[in-house]
């Protein structure tokens, strides 16, 4: 109740940013800035839409009331030239729509030339993530912290858990700059793994393994974080993808020596590995 | 003043069974149409308590009320309840009610066929709601069940199922019975193409219904046998594939979303003209756009799936034929706004449902065609901005559709007047809150909230409860409804044959209450042409 009454007044720094979240982020991909692009678009055609065809209404509701003394025009029975317009007009709009939409359509679904390519094994819940071409495998589950957090009557105030929800024992790590390919599939049921600031939300489906590539930004390395976006169970909300997006030379530098504490792991030395190591 | 159509020629024809037997028995379409109308309130009540306690549990980062499993169950139960037992059978009760007086007919072509298919209801709902109770608790895969997830609800599945089924029955019976009835009851010279728009938009519903029910019921049926008989249509461990059962529900989906709403476009065609005191302007074409609606519904259902990984050129065929519903839903919204045009408009509390019902729709449009751009929706698929979508065509849409229809016709059918200032207050009620809820979810969502998820990260919190708040008064404001009818039903002054002045149709020239077997003899041409003209 305390927590409530702290929320409810936006004392708290969390709380108090979220008024502002109001629109989808541009990203830090080439083309999760132009799938921003195209729903900016898109809203825009839309609200332009919704001012003139409001703007008739509202005109109507206004001017044309039985109490301002309106008489109706009952002779005002069909138009076919004004039935042409409307349809006519909503269609080129939708043209113009249509093209830039489909041209990006296409562009993400290339997938062709990745550099670096990662196999994405959905569970519930939680993600397995392995390096193709490397012994680098790890699993990527909702942080202790935030599991412990996140229980019923755990007392935890969870505004005062960093990231909430959003961050993960083993976070996915990949060269900013390079093109990054996944191989999306499940152990179980569906799941989703969206990123929205990469742009990418693609299915993971058993017994079929989805494609989805992107390239962050050279000048955005960072953390992004992300959810699944697929209904799949008890712990729907508790699986959160995590991606550091760091420099390639950090990149290979990571990667090497996972490799070598995965090795060490699997021949049995006692090590203590930073990442579980499966399959 | 208006003659009302004189029936009482034959008073032996108002016999009618009392107590029990009425209901239990019934072949009137008024009183099945009644039963139908109840049952819905019935869901529509415990469906937005499911809501209540979704919205609860959502008021706040950090659980608070449920576990997720059991989350997860009231957000499946909600859409069930509000899909297959309120919004649905509200339609059917309306139908019920209004297409014999529409069209001139004494009844419904298939008086105890309508028995059968009301009565099925209760037992679907019962069973439905039951397996709350069953170990392991009513299903939660939500009301899409996709495999391998609905697979793994304990004793609730077969019950889900069976109750599908059932639900499935009574709507096809429904539905023949509403093709039958339209095609042969019509009064002698009501050509289809005089028909009331609320007949033919039910019309168009009725065969969407026979065409999609039997494959939503062999989708579950699919599923049933690969959990209880070792098949493996949907199960990729046995060659299956769960992306079948994506393609086989959606393809019943869709449709479905326009069973929903294509009837609420019939009661809009026939609100706006009443208290614009003016006809439907362009009615062929409010016509032919419906069924291209219903046509389109049909190649359409890809849309649903972007993110499941079909071919470049599946996405972009399903992007541009979804695009293309935007044109006849735009001819509907302009063919409206143009009855509108030098109308000369009142607002009772049909009017303001209905135009309520004009622009939040048309918002529920244009997220509905930002939805249809394929790169877009990677970014919106599974989060709240489509919630927000799909209530603001449901809620505002539909269901205020429904609430117009009732007070439209309320004084037809009890032969009283209600509250209009109660009335008044319920749609004000309704129409704010019902923004409050729903538009913040557009937020949520385009800030990356995934839907369905029982807690949420910090930043969610503001709008999340703004949204609650909203959804709490929308709730408790329509308790409104069954008391604003009550009293009409009990105690409300009698209403005239006409009590809209710029009424039109059929059902106005019967006088107020409808007797009990609406028209025994068929109106003739000059009654038809009153009532058309008025």
């Amino acid at each position: 109740m305390a927590a409530l009454a702290a929320a409810v007044t936006g004392t708290l720094p969390a709380a108090a940013s979220g008024w502002d979240l109001l629109n989808m982020p541009r990203g830090v991909t080439n083309v999760s800035t132009r799938i921003y692009g195209l729903h900016m678009m898109a809203f825009w055609i839309c609200v332009v839409l919704a001012a003139v065809v409001f703007s008739v209404m509202i005109w109507s509701l206004i001017f044309h009331r039985k109490a301002r003394g309106a008489v109706p025009d009952v002779t005002m029975l069909h138009n076919t030239k004004v039935e042409v317009v409307w349809t006519a007009v909503p269609v080129l709009i939708l043209i113009g729509m249509a093209i830039p939409a489909a041209r990006l359509l296409v562009k993400i679904n290339n997938n062709t030339d990745a550099q670096v390519s990662i196999r994405v094994n959905a569970f519930q819940w939680g993600w397995q993530y392995h390096y193709l071409g490397t012994n680098v495998s790890l699993i990527s589950k909702l942080s202790m912290s935030d599991d412990a957090a996140r229980m019923l009557d755990s007392g935890v105030n969870v505004n005062s858990v960093p990231d909430y929800l959003l961050t993960v024992g083993h976070p996915l790590v990949v060269p900013v700059g390079e093109k990054i390919r996944l191989l999306i599939t499940s152990v179980d049921v569906v799941h989703s793994w969206w990123v929205p600031d990469l742009g990418v939300k693609k299915d993971a489906i058993p017994g079929y393994i989805n494609q989805a590539s992107f390239i962050v930004n050279p000048s955005k390395p960072g953390i992004y974080r992300g959810q699944c976006a697929q209904l799949c169970g008890r712990g729907h909300a508790f699986m959160p993808i995590e991606v550091r997006a760091v420099s390639p030379a950090a990149f290979h530098a990571w990667l090497k020596k996972q490799s070598a504490a995965q090795q060490q792991a699997s021949t049995g030395a006692p090590a203590s590995t930073p990442a579980a190591a499966s399959t | 003043m208006d003659q009302p159509y004189e029936s009482n020629a034959h008073a032996d024809h108002e016999h009618k069974p009392h107590g029990w037997r009425r209901w239990v028995f019934a072949t009137n379409h008024k009183d099945i149409g009644t039963m139908y109308l109840i049952f819905a309130g019935v869901m529509f009540f415990l469906g937005g308590g499911a809501a209540m306690a979704i919205r609860a549990q959502l008021f706040k980062s950090g659980m608070e009320l449920f576990d997720p499993a059991v989350f997860n169950s009231l957000l499946t139960m909600h859409a069930l309840m509000m899909i297959f037992g309120a919004v649905m059978p509200a339609w059917v009760g309306l139908a019920n009610w209004m297409i014999p007086m529409q069209i001139g007919a004494p009844d419904m072509a298939l008086p105890r066929l309508n028995n059968l298919s009301f009565w099925i209801l209760p037992f679907a709902g019962t069973l439905l709601l039951s397996s709350f109770f069953v170990p392991g608790g009513a299903p939660a895969g939500g009301w899409t069940m996709y495999p391998p997830l609905m697979e793994q609800f304990g004793a609730s599945f077969p019950m889900v199922v069976f109750a599908i089924h059932l639900l499935g029955i009574s709507s096809i019976l429904g539905a023949i019975n509403v093709v039958v009835t339209i095609m042969n009851l019509r009064a002698p010279g009501m050509g289809l193409l005089r028909m009331p728009l609320f007949v033919w938009t039910w019309l168009i519903t009725a065969f969407l219904l026979i065409a999609v029910m039997p494959i939503l019921a062999g989708a579950v049926t699919m599923l049933l046998t690969d959990h209880f008989f070792g098949t493996s249509f949907f199960n990729a461990a046995g060659g299956g594939s769960p992306v079948m059962f994506m393609h086989i529900f959606w393809f019943f989906g869709h449709p479905e979303v326009y069973i929903l709403i294509l009837p609420a476009f019939g009661v809009i065609s026939e609100i706006i003209p009443a208290f614009s005191r003016k006809p439907l302007f362009g009615y062929e074409a409010m016509v032919y756009a419906t069924a291209s609606i219903a046509f389109l519904s049909f190649i359409v259902w890809g849309h649903h799936m972007f993110t499941v990984g079909m071919p470049v050129a599946a996405q972009l065929f399903f992007m541009l034929s979804t695009m293309l519903i935007a044109v006849p839903t735009g001819v509907k919204v302009f063919n409206w706004t143009a009855t509108m045009w030098k109308g000369s408009l009142s607002f009772e509390p049909p009017m303001l449902f209905a135009v309520a019902f004009l622009f939040l729709f048309t918002i529920g449009g244009f997220s509905g065609l930002m939805l249809a751009l394929v790169p877009s929706d990677y970014q919106y698929h599974g989060t709240y901005f489509v919630v927000a979508h799909f209530h603001y065509v449901l809620v505002p849409g539909a269901v205020f559709a429904i609430m117009g229809a009732i007070y439209y016709w309320l004084p037809k059918w009890s032969g009283r007047m209600y509250d209009m200032k109660l009335a008044k207050w319920h749609f004000w009620l309704s129409a704010i809150s019902v923004n409050v809820l729903f538009f913040p979810q557009h937020f949520l969502g385009l800030a990356g909230m995934p839907r369905r998820i029982a807690d949420y990260a910090p930043q969610f919190t503001d709008w999340n409860m703004v949204s609650s708040i909203g959804g709490f008064v929308f709730g408790v404001s329509q308790l409104l409804l069954p008391y604003i009818v009550w009293r009409c039903v009990r105690s409300g002054k009698p209403a005239e044959a006409r009590p809209w002045d710029g009424a039109r149709g059929l059902e106005w020239e019967l006088p107020s209450p409808a007797p009990f077997h609406s028209w025994q003899t068929p109106p003739s041409e000059a009654v038809l042409a009153h009532g058309a003209e008025h």
